[in-house]
């Protein structure tokens, strides 16, 4: 091959790969932009302020009601308790790991954790409805077990390895020589570990938080199948809830397409999607300023 | 002495949380495989449904999930590689690749049901691949994409820049470092991330909800434009939409042991080769 050629090659490739990476940035604008074409729609027929404020989420019924707020509640209040088990289980398990952990007990807990993380969302739903939930049902002694607390212990163990995974790397990251400087200074392994480590790492942890936290807030089978499933506002974590997820998830393979109750969806889709984002952008954050830390 | 007991306390906060996660894992895996054992049999692997889901086997299941994972990974795979390649081996730190990096991250964040609408939207209605295993394939694609960036970036990366160096003082133009020195020496860490991409699309499930799995599907087919059953959605309907829920329990936990053994059958591959790659190293 000549070099013109080769080089012409080249020149032709750069920009296929360079044009895979456009397409990436186009793909997230693309969906933000199709979850809000489709819920314009929606706001043509209900007013936005019903739909933010109403407490109502009744879309089959003669007087169909499209208030999101039972559905943000719901959500709400799974992924809180999921974070309240999750984060002090997760952020001490990350500690054990890094500061504790002989190696060769290491080598065989991460393979262990990744495990966790690979079980199908699914299989997690299933457990909530043959072991979690009657398991809540006989403790708290109640009739059905499915409800927002039985959602938390499911999604805080699906969120876990994200928490472990992140925030041991965050602990680890903490340079040695603020470890030796405090235990130089008279303190000792514990003063060390929660007054020098874990707040220099705190940035990486909040970031491993808001990993979890969104992991939690986006997960669809586990609650769809373990909490219950009903649109109306919660009194508490023993109440059967709905979360947004959820609600996607049952009413759009029923709906028929293109009428108010379809864009209606995609009205509360959006909502999620500028939750999620938002908590991804506040973890980046946080992530890159423990980078600058240690830089 | 105080002191003492409170570190202690301490050692069993730590260690305790530590063996919690351990005992959650082994608690899931010993009520499934214990109370799936029973149900798993050849046959089970090998037949149709029978009497309404109620008898018989999931072969449908295993053969619809394994296409969808095949049509997701040779959509995603290049694709996915000739981002990072760009990423990596062309872009230099600039605005743009802020941007598609920021982008790549917050796809990663975003919900798989919303992904599942996307998919409903652009794949099933606006490019009339109706609902069918191409476009849940195609949906789940998209999914994975941050996923496979992601993971080849990251082998790229520890490929030594004298290597790319040395090829190209030798003449070699940049593609042609690409094409015969960098990808063949990464090839063991994008190959982990492509088979724990295809674990990760074997498992979900909401983002195939809208755009083509069906319940029941009459005979196997390998056409991409029809509809197809898949092994988690097997598992959901059993266990919540069937009329006789408490007597198709042991299929679904059979079910649920077929699953998570295809998952961890292509995680323990995907571990060997890192574990292979890394000694070598």
């Amino acid at each position: 091959m000549s070099i013109k050629k080769r080089e012409h090659t080249d020149w032709l490739l750069k920009k296929i790969f360079k044009a895979t990476g456009l397409i990436t940035i186009a793909l997230l604008a693309g969906i933000f932009l199709m979850l809000l074409y489709n819920s314009i729609a929606f706001f043509a027929d209900v007013k936005p302020l019903d739909f933010f404020t109403g407490s109502q989420w009744d879309p089959e019924s003669n007087k169909s009601k499209y208030g999101i707020a039972p559905l943000l509640v719901s959500t709400g209040l799974v992924t809180l308790g999921a974070m309240l088990i999750a984060i002090p289980l997760g952020i001490f398990t990350a500690a054990y790991l890094s500061e504790f952990a002989h190696p060769k007990v290491k080598t065989i807990l991460k393979p262990l954790i990744e495990m966790l993380a690979a079980i199908p969302s699914v299989a997690i739903g299933f457990l909530g409805i043959v072991l979690v939930g009657p398991g809540i049902a006989k403790i708290f002694g109640i009739a059905n077990g499915l409800n927002a607390f039985n959602g938390s212990v499911l999604l805080a163990v699906m969120a876990l390895p994200t928490i472990i995974t992140i925030s041991e790397d965050a602990i680890n990251a903490v340079p040695l020589s603020h470890r030796e400087a405090s235990l130089a200074l008279g303190a000792n392994k514990w003063q060390t570990i929660f007054k020098v480590t874990l707040p220099a790492a705190l940035p990486g942890l909040i970031a491993a938080v808001m990993l979890g936290l969104g992991r939690a807030l986006g997960e669809t089978m586990t609650v769809l199948m373990a909490t219950g499933n009903a649109a109306v506002m919660p009194k508490g974590f023993l109440d059967a809830v709905r979360t947004i997820t959820a609600t996607i998830a049952i009413e759009m393979g029923e709906v028929p397409y293109r009428t108010t109750h379809y864009f209606a969806l995609f009205a509360i889709a959006v909502i999620l999607f500028i939750i999620t984002l938002i908590i991804n952008l506040l973890g980046e954050y946080f992530a890159n300023r423990l980078r600058k830390f240690h830089a | 002495m105080i002191k003492k007991i409170k570190y202690f306390f301490n050692w069993i906060l730590l260690l305790g949380s530590t063996l919690l996660v351990c005992l959650i894992l082994g608690v899931i895996l010993w009520d499934i495989f214990s109370k799936g054992r029973s149900a798993v049999s050849w046959d089970f692997i090998s037949q149709f449904p029978t009497n309404g889901m109620t008898k018989g086997g999931i072969l449908p299941a295993i053969v619809g999930t394994l296409l969808l994972t095949f049509i997701t990974t040779i959509f995603a795979v290049p694709f996915g590689v000739a981002c990072a390649i760009y990423l990596n081996e062309y872009a230099r730190p600039s605005v743009l690749t802020n941007i598609i990096r920021a982008s790549i991250r917050n796809l990663a964040g975003i919900p798989s049901i919303i992904y599942g609408l996307f998919g409903l939207a652009l794949f099933v209605q606006a490019l009339h691949l109706g609902t069918s295993v191409l476009s849940a394939g195609l949906t789940l694609g998209l999914l994975s994409l941050p996923y496979i960036i992601t993971t080849t970036e990251e082998a790229l990366k520890r490929i030594p820049n004298s290597m790319r160096e040395a090829t190209l003082a030798l003449g070699a133009t940049q593609f042609e470092t690409i094409k015969d020195v960098v990808v063949p020496k990464a090839l063991p860490g994008i190959l982990t991330g492509v088979i724990l991409t295809m674990s990760r699309a074997a498992g979900e499930t909401a983002p195939i909800l809208f755009t083509g799995v069906a319940f029941y599907i009459n005979g196997i087919s390998a056409s991409p434009n029809q509809e197809f059953m898949a092994l988690p959605y097997h598992l959901y309907m059993l266990s919540t939409q069937h009329q006789a829920i408490e007597q198709v329990r042991p299929l679904a936990y059979g079910t649920a042991s077929v699953l998570i053994l295809l998952v961890f059958i292509l995680n323990i591959i995907a571990f060997y080769i890192r574990f292979k790659h890394r000694t070598q190293e």
